[in-house]
């Protein structure tokens, strides 16, 4: 347990004592050397065939052309560097349109489209992005560009992410309706195959498009056609509505919940929305119950920490595993997200779990202090409780429902027994991507 | 255009090159500036991130902070993150959005130094310019502040500084190390590194050197200031290869004995008025003291290629460019017909046809993608390290 005594903002709070929302008082930030979680260059990279374009200072592009180039990506990237003088001068957007378009006429390939990212100085300055795209698409009509954002500074009315993911579609275009075919949105990677959320939708005759598995732009653009679109992701629910309303389409949110009745609820309402039968999910679910039972016989009582990018719900998880008789001990988690509920339930079940911040300042040394033999879910908790003993995957990883729970039930019995390469594993930026490093 | 590349990296920005230098030295460096911006340094210029903790913070400023002008917020969270951790010293520097809203980090500075009772300097960045300009920037800073004037030290010969070493330019190859090595053996001492590799303590005797080593432009400033304040003469140069390292070693001597600075370790003098086919391209005074040894190597002429920036006074032939923008570096690799680059991988991309690339992988440039063959060049045969 970290030594809280004294300090000014202690980065531990007892659930029990937490409130809802957010855990930790904001301050000054530390960065964990965690990189699995992807960024909005690998996002937007899931665009066949295109060319991301960052336009900003040198400090914010450092990051974006550095993850493309260890993700052996640089012939997919350039930009736009934007002085002192640049955003003074009044030359904001020609700056932007005239870089843009030197960059298309020297790149060795034609794309289909442009991401153009532009930056909080650009939106904190006023600059006109719509007059931007207007005369990119004037110089260019076989190439669609996309206004795409990296303004953190603006993280408070939407996330960077979550702008990314609504972006990432903003090429689909109303078209003809294909009935029989649905869309999973805003994931960075596949959904499992053995899902119950896949299995309805492929069963019961459906195409499932999904932005992963597109090797083409034209595959992409086909997106446009089905008739009901799935985000299961909190990031990707806002750009889910967005491109749903856009093209005349339904869009479903389906969170990637842990608890039963959640699950099948959000299985009953796809059924109806697809117009077919609710699956009978029993199961599935007696195959979640006895992965964790057996799950449990391996862990024992061995100390579990969970990381809010490990899951999207990481209380939700934290409850599921109590039920089944595990011994969670730590959740990482700034911020409450979707998982109130079980945040509630817990709080008055264990109140005595603890909320570590991923953040705080004073969690800097947390990692030399001594820990128990700690089991963690995700990145950060591994960095944080020092263990080889962990679960590498981010956002579900793509396991959903519960067969889901299985899978990742699976997972943390693979991960009691087997150490594995925390440092590589971990420095690994986006995971699922390539990487030179 | 100057500021436009369609695909070479950019070089790290002047709030890494603060981080980076003043990382080992205890104090709490604080970067003002949004949530996540700081995985950039952490991760892509920062290789001792995972395995030494340092007091690197940033300040998650929000739209409504800058838009609101609420400094005050920053200054709390300063003072209560200096009252937790106890840092030797604070320095806070900045991002493009504190420079558009006109923060003024010398006024929050001298306000959080009331506070906190701790030395506190602002460093005004703005993420615009590379990290040359934020690492000399903290060291002269550094300097400042913690280095007075003292005796020499006692020792009979040459007490020697290490200045502006980090690892953006040297990566985690022992380089410190071996040039530490290297002055004993020349029968000099070494008193500090300032950069990387001593204390803070160590520096602050910094001012008992006979004369100081600037290794990189990042040194350049603060060795400037220990010349005007202590009398410290400074020779820069990287002691590598046979023939630049006893350069060097003869230079700092002479420097030391008679007085006066000299560049005369990356100056290649006799060549100057040959055209060069061969091309050093990094910062300025590793460049100029790989293309020193390959110029006598060679019995060539060799050009320097300087994008972090450079100073006229560290191009002494007037052969150092600094060249900046993609197609400027390619222009002149081609309009001058070069046969043979010393550079980063990731300067393949612009070569032209036929030219041969020698891989001098250069942390502020490449990152982590190379950082495992970065290697130590001090006192190294540069022949049989690169077969030229």
């Amino acid at each position: 347990m970290l030594k809280t005594a004294g300090l000014d903002r202690a980065p531990m709070v007892r659930l029990g004592d937490a409130n809802k929302g957010e855990f930790f008082t904001s301050g000054l930030e530390y960065n964990p050397p965690a990189r699995g979680v992807w960024n909005i260059v690998h996002t937007g990279m899931l665009v066949p065939e295109t060319h991301e374009i960052f336009a900003c200072a040198q400090g914010c592009l450092r990051g974006v052309i550095l993850t493309a180039a260890e993700m052996n990506a640089l012939d997919r990237m350039s930009w736009i560097s934007v002085s002192e003088q640049d955003m003074f001068d009044g030359t904001l957007e020609s700056d932007v349109v005239d870089g843009v378009s030197e960059i298309i006429q020297k790149l060795p390939y034609r794309p289909r489209a442009v991401l153009l990212y532009l930056s909080c100085i650009h939106l904190f300055a006023g600059c006109d992005f719509d007059i931007i795209i207007d005369q990119l698409k004037e110089k260019f009509n076989d190439i669609r560009f996309s206004d795409c954002y990296m303004t953190p500074t603006m993280r408070k009315t939407i996330s960077p992410d979550a702008k990314m993911r609504m972006q990432l579609y903003d090429a689909l275009e109303p078209t003809d309706i294909d009935k029989k075919s649905v869309n999973i949105l805003g994931n960075d990677r596949a959904t499992d195959e053995n899902s119950e959320l896949v299995k309805l939708i492929k069963e019961n005759g459906f195409t499932l498009r999904d932005i992963t598995a597109c090797r083409t732009y034209d595959e992409y653009l086909e997106m446009a056609k089905s008739a009901v679109n799935i985000a299961y992701l909190p990031t990707a629910a806002i750009g889910c509505e967005e491109v749903s309303k856009r093209l005349g389409t339904k869009g479903l949110y389906l969170p990637n919940a842990f608890e039963a009745d959640k699950i099948r609820a959000n299985m009953a309402r796809l059924a109806e929305v697809l117009g077919v039968d609710t699956p009978d999910l029993s199961k599935q679910e007696e195959e979640a119950h006895n992965a964790l039972e057996k799950a449990r016989a391996v862990v024992g009582d061995t100390a579990i920490a969970i990381d809010f990018t490990a899951v999207t719900q990481p209380f939700g998880l934290a409850e599921l595993l109590c039920s089944h008789g595990f011994n969670v001990r730590y959740i990482i988690n700034d911020a409450l997200g979707e998982d109130g509920d079980a945040f509630d339930r817990l709080k008055e079940s264990h109140p005595d779990i603890e909320i570590y911040s991923a953040v705080n300042v004073n969690m800097l040394h947390f990692p030399e202090q001594e820990h128990e033999k700690v089991l963690a879910i995700g990145q950060k908790a591994a960095h944080y409780f020092s263990t080889d003993y962990f679960v590498n995957i981010v956002q579900n990883g793509g396991y959903y429902g519960f067969t889901g729970i299985s899978a990742i039930a699976e997972l943390i019995s693979e991960a009691a027994v087997s150490k594995k390469d925390r440092r590589r594993l971990i420095s690994h930026k986006g995971i699922g991507c390539e990487s030179c490093i | 255009m100057k500021n436009v590349s369609t695909i070479i990296p950019c070089y790290a920005a002047d709030t890494s090159g603060v981080c980076s230098a003043l990382y080992e030295l205890g104090g709490m460096t604080v970067v003002h500036d949004a949530s996540g911006c700081n995985s950039t340094y952490s991760t892509h210029d920062e290789p001792r991130w995972y395995d030494r903790r340092s007091m690197i913070y940033i300040s998650a400023l929000t739209e409504l902070d800058a838009v609101m002008g609420n400094d005050e917020k920053l200054i709390v969270d300063i003072v209560s993150a200096a009252k937790d951790q106890q840092p030797a010293f604070i320095a806070l520097c900045g991002s493009p959005m504190p420079m558009m809203t006109g923060f003024d980090y010398r006024a929050v500075a001298e306000d959080i130094g009331h506070r906190t009772g701790i030395p506190c300097f602002g460093l005004e960045t703005n993420g615009t310019r590379s990290y040359v300009s934020g690492a000399s920037m903290a060291l002269e800073a550094l300097v400042r502040e913690f280095v007075h004037d003292m005796q020499k030290d006692s020792f009979d010969g040459i007490g020697v500084n290490i200045v502006g070493a980090t690892p953006l330019d040297f990566g985690l190859t022992g380089t410190v190390e071996s040039v530490r090595k290297w002055l004993e053996d020349c029968g000099m001492k070494f008193i500090s590194s300032i950069g990387m590799g001593s204390s803070l303590e160590d520096i602050r005797r910094a001012a008992s050197a006979k004369v100081n080593l600037v290794v990189s432009y990042s040194g350049l400033g603060s060795a400037r200031y220990m010349e005007k304040e202590f009398g410290i003469p400074y020779v820069c140069g990287v002691p590598l290869g046979n023939v630049q390292k006893d350069a060097c070693a003869a230079e700092l001597k002479k420097a030391a004995c008679e007085g006066g600075s000299s560049y005369a370790p990356i100056k290649r003098g006799r060549d100057i008025d040959k055209r060069a086919d061969m091309v050093v391209i990094g910062e300025a005074v590793l460049a100029g003291s790989i293309a020193y040894e390959w110029s006598v190597l060679t019995e060539s002429a060799v050009d320097v290629i300087c994008p972090p920036d450079t100073d006229a006074e560290l191009s002494p032939d007037r052969k150092d460019i600094a060249l900046y923008a993609e197609e400027d570096i390619k222009a002149y690799l081609e309009e001058n017909g070069i046969k043979t680059v010393i550079a980063d991988p990731l300067y393949k991309y612009v070569l032209p046809k036929g030219c041969r690339l020698i891989e001098l992988p250069h942390f502020a440039f490449s990152g982590r993608c190379f950082a495992r063959d970065m290697k130590d060049m001090v006192c190294k045969d540069l022949r049989e390290m690169w077969d030229i």
